[in-house]
Parts: C-alpha cells; structure tokens; sequence
C-alpha cells in the first residue's frame, strides 16, 4: 500500500512507471521474430559491460607514452581482478562486433531499413561508425606495437584528403608523429564515445518502438492476433539468448583470452620499428581489404588527367563500403521487404554475405599477388551489390505472395509443420 | 538453416586473426602442463627455469613487469623469496644527500635488469637488443612452442645460405639468422632437484617459467572459467526452460 | 492463462518455481559480477606489497622531527626533549578528550612515531620544525579547524575526536625504525 502512494508519488512528476510498463512490459512485439532478433538487446547489454569495464579499467590506466604499457600490464598483474575485467573488456570489443554484425545483416535479410523504419536504420550506420572509432582508439591505448602502428596507418588514412590533408593528420595527432598528445585524446575519447553511443542507442530503441520491430515475414503488424507483450514472452527469450552468448564470451574470457588479439601487442611501442605485418583486428578486416583494393588512380579515360589518386580513393572507398549503407533504403525500394518472399533477392544476399567474408579473409592476407586481384575484385562486387544490383532487383524482382498477417504466416507454418 | 549459417559466419570470422597472426615457419607442438581446460604450471620445470633464467638468460635479458615477490606463486616460501631478491642489488634513492645508492633488492622490487637501458644493451650486444622475456610467451604467435622451438632449433646454416657477420642460424626465428648463439648446452646448470640438464630440458623449463611470468595469474583464470561456466550452463537451461514454458501457451 | 491455473495446479507451481529459481539465478550472478569490480578498487598486489618502509633516525637531535611517507600519509618522527617526555607524562588522564597514557604510545620515551594526519578531517598539523605552531599544548596545531594536540600527539582541545594515530613500527635497532 505504502510503495502503491510512493509509486503514485513518483507516476505523477514523472511518469517513469507508466513508461517502462508500455516500452519494456506490454509493448506489443511481433509474435514471430525469430533468434535473429535477440542481437538487438544483445548489442544493448554488451555496451553496458563495455562501458563498466571501461570505467574501471579507467581508474587503473595511464594515458602516457611513457606508462600505459606498464600500467595496463599492472592491471593484468597486480589489480585485483584486473586480468578479468581487462579480458572481458579487449573481448568484448570483438563479441560487440560479431553480435553488432550479426544485427545488420539481419536487417539486410529482412528489410529492416525500408519504411517506415530508414532514420532508425540510418541512426544504425551512426552509431557503427561511433563504434569502429571508439575500438579504433581503445586499440590504441595499450601503447604496444599494433597500438601505434595502428594508429600511425590509421590517422595517416587522412592525409589522403586533397589540399588540407596532411594539416588534419598533424592537428589530429597534436604533433608531428603520432605521440603522447595523441595517446591523451585517444583516452578521452575513447571514454567519450560510449556515452554518445548510448545516447544514439536510445533514439535508436524510441525510434524501434514507433512502429514496433520487423518481423520474419516483413508484413506490419495488424491486430492484437499479430504480437505478444514484450514481457514474459521476449524478455525470457532474450534471457536465454543471453546466456548462449555469454557461454561463448566467457570461453574467450577464460580460455581464449588472446585469440583474438595480436601477438605483437604485448611488444612495447617502438616508434622506429615497424613490425612485420600490420593487420587490424578482425572485425576491421573487410574494410582494410577495400581501402587495400583502391591501387590504382581514378582519372579521365585516355588523357594524364588524374582525379582522385589511389590513396584517396581508397579512402574514400572504404568509407563508402560503410557509408553507402545509410543510402540503403533508397537503393533497394523494392515494396516486399523480407528475403523470404523475394528469392532472388535472398539468393543475392548470401552472395553478398560471401562476399563480405572473402574481404574479411582478403583483409587478413599481405597485399600481394593474387590477394589484390580477389581484393578487388570482392569490393568491386561489395559496390555492384549496393549500387546496382538491389535497384535493378527493385524494380524487376517478382515477389511471392505476401501473407494477410503475421498471424497467417504463423498458422501456415504450424500446418506445414515447419520448425520454427 | 540460419543458424547454421550464423556459425559459421561466427567461425570463419574467428579463424581470420588467427590467419592473420600465423607466421609462415611451422612450429613444432608441444604438450604443455598450463594448456587446456584445466591447466597449471609445473612448479618444479618452472622452478628450474627460474635457475636457469638466472644463471643463463638474465646475462642480457630483464625481466621487467616481474617482482620477486611473484615467485610465490611459483611454491617458494618469504623467506627464499627474501634471499632470491637478496642476491640482486637495486639502484635506489636520492637518499638524503641526493645520491643514488645501491641497496640490496627486496621482495617487491622488480627483477633486476642486467642492463640500465636500451642503449647499453645494444653497445654490449653489437647493436642487437636482448628483448625483456616479461611476455615473451603471449609476444610471439604461439608463445611457448615458439620459444621451446627457438632455444632447441640452433643449426648449421644450409650451404646456400650466407650468413652475417655475427649471426647464427635458427631454424624456428624468423629470417633464420640470430644474433643470440645458442646459449643452452648439455650440463649448462646443475639443477639441484637432480634432474638432467639437457637442451630440451632446460628449454622446457624455460618455456614452463616464461609462460609464468606472463601471465601468473592464468590458472586462476582457468579455475574461475569453469566455475562461471557451469553456472551459464545453469542459467541458460533454467531460462531455456522457462521460455518453452511461457511459449507453450502461444502453441 | 487463466486456464491454465484451472487445469493443473503443478503447472503453476512448476512455472512458479522455473520463475524462482531464474530470478534467484540472475541475482546471484548479477552479485557475483560485483564482486570483481569493487574488490578492483582496492589496494593492488603492488601497493600491498610496498607497505613497510626503513627510516634512518641517526640524525635527529633531541628537540628536532623529520616527516616520512608511509603508505601516501605523513608519519612524524619527533626525538622529544626531557622537557616534552615530562609534559607528555604529567598528565591527569582524566583531562584527555581521549585517554591514552603516554607510554602506551611510544616504544622508546624519546621517540614519538605518529601518523601526522589531524583526526578531525585530514589535515596534516604543525609542529614538527621548531619554528612551527605547536599549539596551546607545545605539541602540533592543525590550522584547519583549530585543534591542539599534546607533546604525546594527543587531542587536549578542538573539533578533533581522537589521538594522531600511531602506525604500526619497530625499532630494527638504535637507529633505524621500520614502518609497517
């Protein structure tokens, strides 16, 4: 009774209560989402370890040159628990990816950017690139050898631009090489970042919530037949993807630990040496295949007159492979959104799935020989996939029949006996 | 169908560092006492690498991110940790005229280096740098067996292969040509449990000690990983139990 | 749902225990998570280890202090005069805002070791140097908020509820004391 008058206390100023209930407990989801559908919340929890972490980890680096190897190597060593909270925090970067990965290409499969849902989708593209950058920087902090090498390559990507370019490197790196100026923002940024990610990730889940989740058949829901409330039905299935997950996360934690990591991150940073591969981590790996794939100038056919120049052009390509996924609710306009009515479509899409990997495996692999020619020729598809198969596909792709509703869809199912 | 697809996307993309860190020289692969599910170190190999990083590696190589006081994860008592450190001097200070002075090491003292800087590393090793052993064993794709196969992979160079003034050929270091020569030999230490100084023993027990030093508190990992994952193991069924539960009622 | 309470009631109580035993289950790993986290915050291997620490005592004349860093905090060593020893002892405990006997806080009677942090809120007082402040009690003042301690470090007078603390020491010999 007493809690009732506090809770009503509190509804009146503020109505925190009404709104959990409606956006976490009765919030009507499709009844038919599949496992694809937990790397949402996933994503959302994995932020939240990361940034815990972090914060603690924070209270144990130091950002210097002349330190932060010592003392990250002090966290792994004498902090109590520090071993554990570092390992869960360099792993965590690369299950953020694979669960954050894993959520695109589920949209991509089911249409999940078409309308009403583009800013959603577009807030998506955001806050990957506040992702790569944050692991980019946090990479960087441990001041090993990949770290600077890393960051020397990385920040050198912006001398490419014409004119201004290599004023923008020496302001971004507070120096003439990278150094301790640039070590020091590196932290405060990588610190900052999160908190604008989270930021993004809540106008990202408000902005989900307007017209509610897509679903396995891409047809909007319609009745109450069509959903469940959120709560029991996905939370405990969210739950249950939870601990899947974490299995795996702690198998890396615990058993794994620097699996996924480079050796030669644990190699001090020696700024006159470069060692003899650099690679970035892996989930980097298909952009650096793109930006690799660009050995060439872009100029006017037949005449000296030259454009953009190779490294710009790579550049530039490799922020597009990421960019031009904001564009695509307007590439691929096709009424139909899930892969599952569109065969042709959904045969495209694991094509492109492929091709993605190919890059990963090419990005992982010395810029030589052969490796250019697969390189460039897997960007070359990353681009036509974009830019003109999904819009010739828009408009000449004969779809199958949609089902009336969720509901039918689901009902069919049952009667064919289809696993779910 | 999907998800067999998700696995494999997950393991592809797992197997991409993996190809991305591999070296092109095979190594031999040993088993290991600290590998798997269950691993701890062999106090005793690891004692005796100790001895042998004494008597042999810490003429050029440190050991910086250790302390002595370590060691007590390797079995030894205060007492023998005392008199290990004791047997090294330290530079400390300024004392109270401002001078730096020589003190014996303590406990928590860091294991003292054989040299104050790079500089006077190199001027001592004709210009190469012993590097510090701290995290040899995680510096290195597949640390151990790289190091157990470096310090037993000495040869003659191959006829057609030159060799530079003051290297020696090394069948597992990349490039093969070493400014280090061999430094075990049969008998090098005289080990106090007894056991036969071999080559291949003391490059075991350099190994077992060295992956000690990086990573001391790897066998409380592995003892707190099982412990954790038997309890996601719980977890996962109590709530996979629970959805099918909550799901029936849909069905 | 509500035909499922009618059909059997083990049905509800086996949801009702799957719901126990899942929330008990996240409570406890969500506990067992903090655990990690909050024992990060304290003291390192490293600290720990550095916790005791050798001062030389050789050169003090009676009447002079030296301040040495034990554990981040100032420790006062003080060689006390025969007359400071005498103020220190004369006095009717029943006077003390915290009554501790003299020789219940020094080892030797002409070395006073005290940790040199006022007890009220963290100041360090004066009174080491001869030329200092000692207070209405010829021992240290702390100019923060005023309070007075005695020749044995004692609170006589001020906002201060206790003794300045003495760590834990002992004489390795006649002129060498280890802290910690």
């Amino acid at each position: 009774m007493r809690w009732q008058q506090t809770k009503d206390w509190i509804e009146h100023r503020l109505p925190i209560f009404s709104f959990l209930d409606k956006e976490l407990n009765k919030y009507p989801a499709p009844k038919n989402l599949n496992y694809m559908w937990n790397f949402g919340s996933l994503a959302g929890i994995i932020l939240m370890i990361m940034i815990a972490t972090g914060i603690f980890l924070a209270m144990h680096y130091t950002p210097h040159v002349d330190h932060a190897f010592n003392s990250v190597e002090r966290i792994m060593r004498d902090v109590n628990y520090g071993w554990l909270i570092r390992y869960i925090h360099t792993n965590g970067a690369s299950m953020f990816f694979i669960v954050v990965y894993l959520h695109i290409f589920r949209g991509l499969y089911y249409g999940s950017y078409k309308a009403p849902r583009e800013l959603l989708w577009i807030m998506g593209v955001v806050i990957l690139f506040l992702m790569m950058g944050t692991a980019f920087m946090g990479y960087v902090l441990p001041w090993g050898q990949m770290s600077f090498w890393g960051a020397t390559v990385i920040t050198n990507l912006f001398s490419a631009i014409p004119v201004i370019g290599d004023d923008i490197v020496t302001l971004l790196w507070g120096g003439f090489s990278v150094d301790n100026p640039t070590l020091n923002r590196f932290f405060v940024l990588h610190y900052l970042f999160p908190f604008l990610i989270v930021g993004l990730a809540g106008l990202h889940v408000i902005a989900l919530h307007v017209h509610g989740s897509n679903n396995p058949t891409g047809v909007e829901k319609k009745t109450k037949k069509d959903t469940v409330p959120f709560h029991p039905y996905y939370t405990v299935k969210d739950l249950f993807g939870l601990g899947v997950f974490l299995i795996v996360f702690a198998l890396f934690i615990f058993y794994a630990p620097n699996y996924l990591g480079h050796p030669d991150n644990y190699i001090p940073a020696n700024p006159l040496v470069t060692p003899a591969h650099i690679v970035p981590e892996w989930y980097f790996l298909p952009f650096y295949a793109v930006l690799r794939a660009i050995t060439f100038d872009i100029g006017i056919p037949f005449t000296d007159i030259v454009l953009i120049e190779a490294k710009f052009g790579g550049v530039l390509a490799m922020g597009g492979a990421v960019g031009i996924l904001a564009l695509l609710p307007w590439l691929d306009t096709h009424p139909v959104k899930s892969a599952r009515y569109r065969p042709t479509f959904r045969k495209f899409f694991w094509f492109f799935v492929i091709d993605a990997l190919v890059l990963g495996w090419v990005g992982g692999k010395p810029a030589e020989g052969v490796y250019i020619y697969i390189g460039q020729a897997a960007t070359a598809y990353y681009f036509f996939h974009f830019l003109i198969l999904l819009p010739y596909l828009s408009r000449n792709e004969q779809a199958m029949p949609l089902p009336a509703s969720i509901d039918d869809a689901v009902q069919a199912r049952k009667k064919y006996g289809a696993k779910k | 169908m999907r998800s067999i697809l998700s696995i494999v996307l997950f393991s592809v993309f797992f197997s991409f560092s993996a190809l991305a860190a591999g070296g092109n020289i095979h190594l031999p692969e040993k088993e290991w006492s600290f590998d798997g599910f269950l691993g701890s170190f062999d106090r005793a190999s690891a004692q005796r690498g100790l001895q042998v990083y004494k008597e042999v590696c810490a003429a050029c190589h440190g050991l910086d991110l250790v302390s002595y006081r370590n060691l007590e994860i390797l079995g030894f008592n205060e007492n023998e940790i005392k008199a290990i450190a004791a047997e090294y001097t330290v530079v400390d200070g300024p004392n109270d005229e401002g001078e730096m002075f020589e003190r014996p090491a303590k406990p928590a003292d860091r294991f003292s280096n054989p040299f104050t800087n790079e500089q006077a590393a190199r001027a001592a090793n004709n210009g190469a740098y012993p590097p510090d052993l701290s995290l040899m064993t995680e510096a290195r794709p597949n640390g151990a067996n790289y190091v157990y196969a470096l310090l037993t992979g000495y040869k003659d160079a191959p006829k057609d292969v030159k060799m530079m003034d003051g290297m020696y050929y090394n069948e597992y270091f990349p490039g093969h040509q070493i400014a280090m020569a061999s430094p075990l030999s049969d008998d090098l230490v005289e080990y106090a449990d007894g056991t036969e100084a071999t080559v291949d023993q003391m490059a075991q027990d350099v190994v077992n000690f060295l992956s000690w030093a990086a990573e001391p508190n790897l066998e409380d990992r592995k003892k707190m990983g099982l412990k954790v994952l038997i309890f996601l193991a719980f977890f996962t069924i109590i709530f996979y139990l629970m959805k099918k539960r909550i799901w029936s009622d849909l069905h | 749902m509500s035909k499922d309470k009618k059909d059997s009631n083990s049905e509800t109580s086996r949801r009702d225990f799957l719901n126990m035993t899942g929330s008990a289950v996240g409570a406890v790993g969500v506990a067992a998570c903090a655990v990690p986290f909050i024992q990060s915050m304290n003291p390192a291997a490293d600290t720990l280890a550095l916790a005791t620490i050798e001062v030389d005592i050789s050169k003090l004349e009676a009447g002079q202090g030296m301040t040495v860093t034990w554990q981040g905090k100032p420790v006062f060593i003080k060689r006390r005069t025969a007359q400071e020893i005498k103020e220190a002892r004369n006095v009717d405990l029943k006077d003390l805002p915290d009554p501790e006997k003299d020789e219940d806080r020094v080892q030797k009677e002409e070395w006073l070791v005290a940790i040199g942090i006022c007890t009220h809120l963290g100041c360090v007082p004066l009174g080491q140097k001869p030329t200092d402040v000692h207070g209405d009690f010829n021992g240290y003042f702390c100019p923060c908020h005023g309070s007075h301690y005695d020749t044995s470090g004692r609170i006589r007078r001020g906002p201060a509820p206790k003794n300045l603390a003495v760590p834990p020491y002992e004489f390795v010999n006649n002129t060498t004391i280890k802290i910690g």
